[in-house]
């Protein structure tokens, strides 16, 4: 009786097995891809108003804590309120329409919807103020915000990165007089040791305690 | 990815009313829902490695317009207030997180609260945030038709209107009240009223015609005890117990740790003084408490000797103990000994002899105007007044205000044009002979003000909504007198106002303001630096020596004795009307913490159940769970019953405050309503009681009381000392927290099975109420329960809360196939919802059984208010992960982040766990281990120290001190 | 023909059968044997039971495992009950076919197929409960070990974890395994198959199987070495599985004596299982002359004496309670005889102990239907002691206070009947496009017997 296949037909079928293991392969390969993607670095995020860090902090040298007031003691790092936008743009441009939506919010009382650009799950509860103690810097989770015209996301933000700082917390220390300016470069290693003890940082342990960040 | 639970605050509109709108990063909820769909979808879906990596909502955020002072940070603020219940003041620190009130306090500084708070102090932010609170001014359109008795009209026939439109048309009304010659006649009914501001406003109100009156419904007061007090001293008097100075208590048919205002400063008062008997001193001098009650109360179960009995036999007991220190009673008045209770007698004689001015009787409710006038006059012959009594003239005392009783019969007569009815029920909690709906419809114009559009308001032409104490500037006094300051914590949710301000509107008084109100009230004839005395008075939560000053009253007159009834006849029951545990007089019965709380004795949530003795039981042939059908005179009910060991012979015990009809969503239905059995403001009857042969079915959290011979609650004699822990070799090497070690010590001696730890954990940590449903399946969500135990030695009861162990070496994290509960480096058991999959395995392998499940979603994630409640510190728990006691790691936390901010070290006394915090007698402490001089190391080196279920080797930083059992035991 | 040979009477094989009539007999099941109402019947009512069973599946995805009668104190139910019980069933068939082989028992060539596929849609059902009943079963995967940028990984001192492991190896082996064996069956198929889509199928399944010599050697090593690969797993899945109880503290888990008894009780309810299929099955396709009596014979006696392990196991485990001393193991197994659940207890002594000891006759061995009844009895036994041990135990465990009785719910009951029909279904669709008896092996088997 004749093959049910020919030559042919076994070759496809060959063929279409190992088609398949690519598949499975290219699924898995798509799947981390994707959730690269969505880590956001580097995409700027347009914004109500299109404020540009680049101008306020590189051209005009403002200082962080002019506008986020909380960073040093809260949780909160503190989204300047229309208030503090104002203590200025009362005067300057005062006319411009860019700014038409930061008079109408002071006008009707209705805050401003700024599009958060650095997001953690709400089962993180991260805190600026003991960061800003111990020594790490604005720049060191937030990029060079002086070179932003809008703001983006400088880091993964993903549990891993966090947790190789908080594994090894010396390599990304900076001296506190630093820690609000944008260019300073980190001190040498043997530095990196004494910043570490002078912060009094806790044990390598307790600061990759899962009740360190989640509750 | 992991999509898991969500912080509340993160959810949460800020709310146009709030004075300071809190920096929210407001999710869309529509995204909510759908990544709840997408996760159930990709539970299913084959693709999930796939759709799990979808990117997360675009999240905006909405920063202040004006950053308030104090604002931004996300530490809480606290504001002395006060909690009016009953009409009296309750201090308490309201903690708000981000402009919203979240969690209540005890006030050190207030008389009545020195720190701690009851279980309704701790629900009030849940009233506050009700979602079925009245929000806006009612009017109803026409006269409901039906005026048959019970009914109550269907709130379509009411309206929303306006204030201004009530201000016109009481402005209207007003003027008809002025006219000199037999003007229109108004009536007002309020609760007991405290508030000088209140009062003061009333006056005004009640000076602006000469037809007017004031009347004073208090469903729950003891009339009894107020007629006492005027056959002896011809006035009433309210009694201030002095239970700390005190070293013999005897209570009659009373709990004094639970009962009236003063109750928390009882138990508090109670728990010091034995502070030298629980350090080992065997012969320290600590008030031996007598108790002889109807029904069993949180005192009967601390007390050192206790009787059962039906309040005639307490009463017989009075008048031969009385007759002790009375020669003028004759033995014709003492009548028949009891031998049943001859040595308790005898010990009790012989203890408040040994006492003598440091003697206290307490006499409640239940008991009959002589014999309230005998306990006075015995406490007197004592020589107890002034020392661990003092007498002061009540602070709601209301001379000139008619009762209830007398309104009524203005109604029934249809001489009442005008009815006000001010923060008071009526229609639901007046006693049933009253048929006071009926008589509510025969007033020409009834207008009521209350938290909830409830039974009165479905009759009122008009409801107006009240503010909520922590929204309102006002003023109140606690049991002691002393005045305090209400300040609000937030801005009105709704358009409401306080009662003061309604009272200054009806008045027709210039100012409409609260503050103001109040501010005029406390500047009148107040020489000095006001703004000083009302700073300082609003950051103390209390006004600086405001306590009323005691009496000076003559020699007591002895009151008759009654005529020597026998018990009642054996068919008869004594009916004995109380507070329910949770819904008190059924203004907290739209509560769900409360509702859910498991009441004391019974373990019973979602129910109130008529108390029968076994004896009783067994005669009437009666079963837990029985339907009974009541019967007196005219009156009957059906309830369901629940058999208890401590209950008196004779006696059934039916709690008030249940069965409400139009209290909301919760409240409506729970239970039965036992006003309808009163024929007047008495708070006992002769019942008798037949079974219908149907059957309840009721939620209990704890079934087996008891321990089975297992030294779960341990106790030991005064002085003594329990067998050493004897060390355990174990494969493990022991566990190490070199920073901090955090424990927590819990002394069973000063346990008083209150269950404020339950609820204020509740509060702090977002704990989800389940419903009746599933509390009867076993899955109340209580992360500290109160175990109750039936001791050994006489019928008291031991109680003994129960948070989760955080067992050095704990048996649940040991089989968690995910780490999601481990060990942190200061010896925290943490629960990491995020990474929970809920095998609960965890559960199982937990010998204390102290782990909840998420078995269903309970958290309610729809409803605005409930949500602006919540903790933001605290993970909201989603469907399907187990959670439980986390030793406030939030507050632990919190005191972490500062000291590292700061560089502080932490010191003992920096964390206080909410348990801890709300608890009356101080029987919670929590502290670390590694301070050698904090205080639960001192409380672990006690003799009294033991770890429960320590044979298994889980080593527990939860440890207890064990009950020091009476001196000779009853 | 004097060199063909043909069957004489065994115990294993009637007389009078050859290579081509076995052959025709068995591949004639699936190709030439029209469909009749019994079948359609029974595929019609367990097809229902399967898209009730999905259907109740998604409902509990969306409304999460409350729905059971599951609460604190006793957190697991039915779905660890069902989980156990399930995989003990999927025991008998790897053993059947793997150690028995390698025992070089004739008996077991007529039925290791049917075994071998009721042992995969039994680990199959087994598998899918421990998913069901997770509190998230979207994050099923997290006990997986894998790179993920959380840097976490599974708890290894967890059974569960162990389970993920034992469970799968253990599907994946006795798929294999059977799916080897099938091949040259396949080819037979594709052969003798008329229409050109079966042959296809088969072909394709078959894998291009030519039936050469070097086929066969092949085929005959791989299969040896998969038999012994096979082998431990009996043993090791069940001792994992009964790790599960044992490594945690409560009282009526933790028990060393568990591995072996949980083995044992497998075996006990896989051949149970064994036999509720054979003898329709027998009976339905006129099976007789090669599921002889003997067949039920043998598979009876491993029930009798497995039956005797499980006693055992009951005695230790209740005289180790008292031996210990341990007042919580004490109360809990008098709470087992006096309690709640005390006719659980009695029951299922009746139904794997007492019931069991007919076998000790001869006749009863070889009467099908009694075997038939006793095999049902034997099952709903051994899922009641697995219900006893997962539910009584942590009900009356360290706290009284903390005590509460599991009911069921209707919900309990539903995923429990739907696996069984999930179950059934699967068999019945194979029965009918597989040789539910391995054709090659019976060819051997005739060729053995006639000499």
């Amino acid at each position: 009786m004749s093959a049910v296949f020919s030559r042919r037909a076994v070759l496809v079928v060959r063929l279409a097995v190992l088609a398949l293991l690519g598949l499975c392969v290219a699924t898995v390969l798509l799947a981390v891809w994707r959730a690269r993607a969505y880590e956001q670095l580097g995409e700027p995020i347009t914004q109500p108003i299109p404020f540009s860090h680049k101008h306020h902090v590189g051209d005009d040298g403002i200082d962080c804590r002019y506008c986020h007031t909380t960073v040093e003691t809260a949780a909160h790092a503190g989204l300047p309120s229309t208030a503090v936008c104002l203590g200025c743009h009362s005067q300057l441009f005062r006319d411009q329409p860019l700014l038409a939506l930061l008079h109408r919010s002071q006008a009707s009382g209705q805050p401003i919807a700024w599009q958060r650009v650095h997001v953690l799950p709400e089962f993180v509860y991260f805190n600026h103020g003991v960061h800003v103690a111990k020594g790490v810097a604005c720049v060191e989770c937030h990029g060079r915000v002086d070179q932003m015209p809008l703001a983006w996301r400088a880091r993964p933000l993903q549990m891993q990165w966090c947790l190789d700082c908080h594994r090894d917390p010396a390599a990304h220390l900076r001296p506190t007089s630093q820690e609000f300016s944008m260019d300073a470069p980190l001190p040498p290693p043997d530095q990196a040791g004494l910043l570490a003890r002078a912060a009094h940082l806790e044990s390598r342990r307790r600061m990759t305690d899962c009740s360190t960040c989640h509750r | 990815m992991t999509l898991a639970a969500h912080r509340p605050a993160s959810a949460m509109h800020p709310h146009p009313h709030a004075p300071d709108d809190p920096q929210v990063i407001h999710i869309d909820r529509a995204a909510g829902v759908n990544r709840r769909q997408v996760l159930a979808a990709m539970a299913a879906s084959a693709a999930l490695a796939n759709t799990a990596c979808s990117p997360p909502p675009r999240l905006q955020a909405h920063p202040y317009v004006d950053l308030p002072e104090a604002g931004g940070g996300n530490l809480p603020l606290y504001y002395a207030s006060a909690f009016v219940r009953d009409g009296f003041a309750h201090g308490v620190l309201v903690g708000t997180q981000e402009g919203r009130p979240v969690k209540i306090e005890g006030n050190p500084s207030h008389p009545s609260s020195l720190g701690a708070t009851d279980v309704y102090a701790q629900a009030s932010v849940l009233q506050l945030w009700d979602p079925d609170r009245s929000t806006v001014v009612r009017q109803r359109l026409e006269r409901g038709g039906d005026t048959r008795p019970g009914q109550t009209h269907a709130p379509a026939a009411i309206a929303s209107s306006s204030w201004s439109a009530f201000e016109a048309a009481w402005r209207e009304r007003a003027g008809a009240l002025s006219d000199p010659h037999g003007g229109a006649t108004l009536r007002v009914l309020t609760g007991p009223m405290t508030s000088p501001t209140e009062r003061a406003l009333l006056a005004a109100l009640l000076a602006r015609g000469p037809r007017t009156r004031w009347h004073v419904h208090a469903p729950l007061k003891d009339v009894a005890a107020d007629d006492g007090s005027w056959m002896a001293f011809g006035r009433v008097v309210s009694q201030v117990r002095h239970v700390d100075r005190a070293r013999c208590v005897l209570a009659l048919a009373a709990d004094p740790f639970s009962d009236g205002p003063g109750a928390v400063r009882h138990a508090m008062d109670w728990s010091n003084a034995r502070t030298a008997l629980r350090e080992g001193d065997a012969g320290a001098r600590a008030p031996a408490l007598f108790a002889a009650e109807a029904t069993p109360g949180l005192f009967g179960a601390r007390a050192d000797h206790r009787v059962a009995l039906s309040p005639a036999r307490i009463e017989g007991l009075l008048w031969r103990v009385a007759a002790h220190w009375m020669p003028e009673i004759t033995p014709a008045d003492v009548g028949l000994a009891d031998p049943a209770v001859a040595a308790f007698e005898q010990r009790l004689v012989a203890a408040l002899r040994a006492a003598g001015p440091d003697a206290l009787v307490i006499g409640g409710a239940g008991l009959s105007a002589e014999a309230h006038a005998l306990v006075l006059a015995l406490n007197q012959r004592l020589g107890a007044i002034g020392r661990t009594v003092t007498l002061i003239e009540p602070p709601d005392a209301a001379p000139g205000a008619g009762t209830l009783a007398d309104l009524v019969d203005a109604l029934n007569a249809g001489a009442v044009d005008t009815l006000l009815v001010l923060g008071a029920n009526p229609a639901y909690d007046a006693p049933s002979a009253f048929d006071m709906p009926r008589a509510l419809r025969r007033a020409k114009l009834l207008v009521h003000a209350g938290l909830h559009v409830d039974e009165t308001a479905l009759l009122a032409h008009w409801h107006l909504p009240l503010s909520h104490a922590y929204e309102q500037w006002g003023d109140a006094r606690a049991h002691d007198g002393s005045a305090t300051l209400l300040q609000p914590a937030i801005s009105p949710l709704y358009d409401t106002r306080s009662t003061a301000e309604l009272l200054a509107l009806l008045a027709g008084d210039p100012l409409r303001d609260g503050h103001a109100l109040v501010q005029r009230q406390w500047r009148a004839g107040r020489s000095g630096d006001f703004d000083a005395f009302w700073r300082a008075s609003l950051r103390a939560g209390t006004v600086a020596d405001s306590a009323s000053p005691p009496l000076e009253v003559h020699a007591a007159r002895l009151p008759p004795r009654l005529a020597l009834q026998a018990d009642p006849a054996t068919t008869m029951l004594t009916a004995l009307f109380v507070p329910d545990p949770a819904a008190h007089d059924g203004s907290f019965a739209n509560n769900g913490w409360l509702q859910e709380l498991p009441r004391p004795f019974t373990k019973l949530t979602w129910d109130n159940a008529a108390l029968l003795s076994p004896a009783t039981a067994r005669r009437l042939g009666v079963a837990t769970g029985d339907v009974v059908r009541l019967q007196v005179d005219t009156r009957s009910l059906e309830a369901p019953a629940w058999v208890l060991a401590q209950q008196a012979d004779d006696v059934v015990t039916l709690p008030l405050g249940c069965g409400r009809r139009h209290a909301g969503r919760v409240g409506n239905g729970v239970g039965f309503d036992a006003g309808a059995l009163r024929a007047g403001t008495a708070l006992s009857a002769s019942a008798s009681l037949q079974k219908t042969g149907r059957h309840h079915a009721f939620a209990v959290t704890e079934h087996d009381i008891g321990q089975h011979g297992r030294e779960l609650l341990r106790t030991v004699a005064a002085g003594g000392r329990l067998p050493p822990e004897k060390p355990r070799d174990a494969l493990y090497p022991p566990f190490a927290s070199p920073e901090h070690a955090w424990a927590m010590v819990i002394d069973l001696d000063a346990c008083i099975g209150c269950n404020a730890c339950t609820i204020a954990c509740q509060a702090e940590n977002n704990i989800p109420v389940v419903g009746k449903s599933q509390v009867a399946l076993g899955r109340a969500m209580h992360w500290i329960r109160v175990d109750r135990h039936d001791l050994e030695d006489d019928g008291a009861s031991g109680f003994q809360p129960v948070p989760c162990m955080h067992c050095e070496q704990a048996p649940c994290e040991l089989v968690c196939p995910v780490g999601a509960t481990v060990h942190d480096s200061e010896g925290l058991n943490v629960q990491v919802y995020n990474r929970c999959v809920g095998t609960r395995f965890c559960s199982n392998n937990c010998p204390y059984k102290v782990r909840r499940f998420n078995f269903l979603q309970y958290s309610d994630e729809t409803t605005e208010t409930l949500k602006a409640q919540r903790n933001p510190e605290v993970t909201v728990r989603q469907r399907g992960v187990m959670e439980k006691c986390s030793y406030c790691v939030q507050r632990v936390a919190r005191a972490r982040q500062h000291a590292q901010r700061t560089g502080e070290p932490l010191v003992d006394g920096d964390v206080v766990t909410a348990c801890q915090s709300a608890c009356p007698t101080r029987a919670i402490r929590f502290g670390d281990l590694g301070d050698a001089g904090s205080d639960v190391v001192n409380a672990r080196a006690s003799a009294r120290h033991y770890a429960m279920l320590a044979e298994l080797g889980t080593r527990p930083r939860t440890t207890y001190l064990a009950r020091i059992r009476p001196a000779d035991p009853a | 023909m004097a060199d063909v040979p043909v069957s004489r009477e065994t115990g294993v094989l009637r007389a009078g059968w050859g290579y081509a009539s076995v052959t025709d007999k068995i591949a004639g099941l699936v190709l030439t044997r029209p469909v009749r109402w019994p079948w359609l019947a029974a595929f019609a009512a367990t097809f229902a039971g399967t898209l009730v069973y999905l259907g109740a599946m998604t409902y509990l995805f969306i409304k999460g495992v409350g729905l059971w009668g599951i609460r604190i104190p006793v957190a697991w139910g039915y779905a660890i009950a069902d989980f156990v019980w399930w995989i003990g069933i999927g025991h008998a068939g790897t053993f059947i076919s793997a150690i028995l082989l390698l025992l070089r028992q004739r008996w077991r060539t007529s039925i290791n197929r049917f075994a071998e596929a009721m042992t995969l849609f039994a680990a199959g059902m087994a598998g899918l409960f421990p998913i069901l009943h997770l509190g998230r079963p979207w994050f099923a995967y997290w006990l997986a070990p894998y790179p993920d940028r959380m840097n976490l990984w599974p708890q290894w001192r967890s059974p569960l974890v162990w389970d993920v492991f034992a469970i799968s190896t253990y599907l994946i082996v006795s798929a294999l395994f059977w799916y080897q064996g099938l091949l040259p069956d396949l080819a037979t198929l594709r052969d003798r198959a008329t229409g050109r889509g079966k042959r296809i199928a088969y072909g394709l399944l078959a894998l291009g199987w030519r039936g050469e010599a070097r086929h066969w050697a092949r085929h005959e090593t791989a299969y040896l070495l998969l038999a012994g690969l096979a082998t431990p797993l009996v043993v090791s899945v069940h001792s994992v599985v009964a790790m599960d109880f044992a490594i945690g503290n409560t009282p009526g888990y933790h028990s060393t004596i568990f591995p072996p008894y949980f083995v044992a009780g497998a075996l006990f309810s896989g051949f149970a299982m064994v036999l509720t299929l054979a003898i329709p099955l027998r009976k339905a396709f006129q099976l007789e002359d090669f599921i002889t009596e003997l067949h039920l014979d043998h598979a009876a006696k491993v029930l009798l004496a497995t039956g005797w392990l499980v006693a055992y196991g009951y005695l230790v485990e209740n005289f180790m309670a008292f031996f210990s001393g341990d007042r919580y193991e004490i109360a809990m197994t008098v709470d087992r005889w006096t309690g709640f659940y005390a006719p659980v207890t009695w029951g299922l002594m009746l139904c794997n102990v007492a019931l069991p000891q007919v076998l000790w006759w001869r006749a009863a061995r070889r009467s099908p239907w009694l075997l038939f009844a006793l095999s049902i009895v034997v099952n709903v036994g051994m899922w009641m002691e697995r219900f006893l041990i997962v539910v009584q135990s942590t009900s009356h465990d360290f706290m009284p206070s903390a005590w509460g009785r599991f009911v069921p719910t209707r919900w309990d009951w539903i995923f429990l009947f739907g696996s069984i029909s999930m179950f059934a279904w699967l068999f019945l669709l194979f029965i009918r496009l597989l040789p539910a008896i391995s054709i090659s092996e019976m060819r051997e088997l005739v060729k053995e017997e006639s000499e």
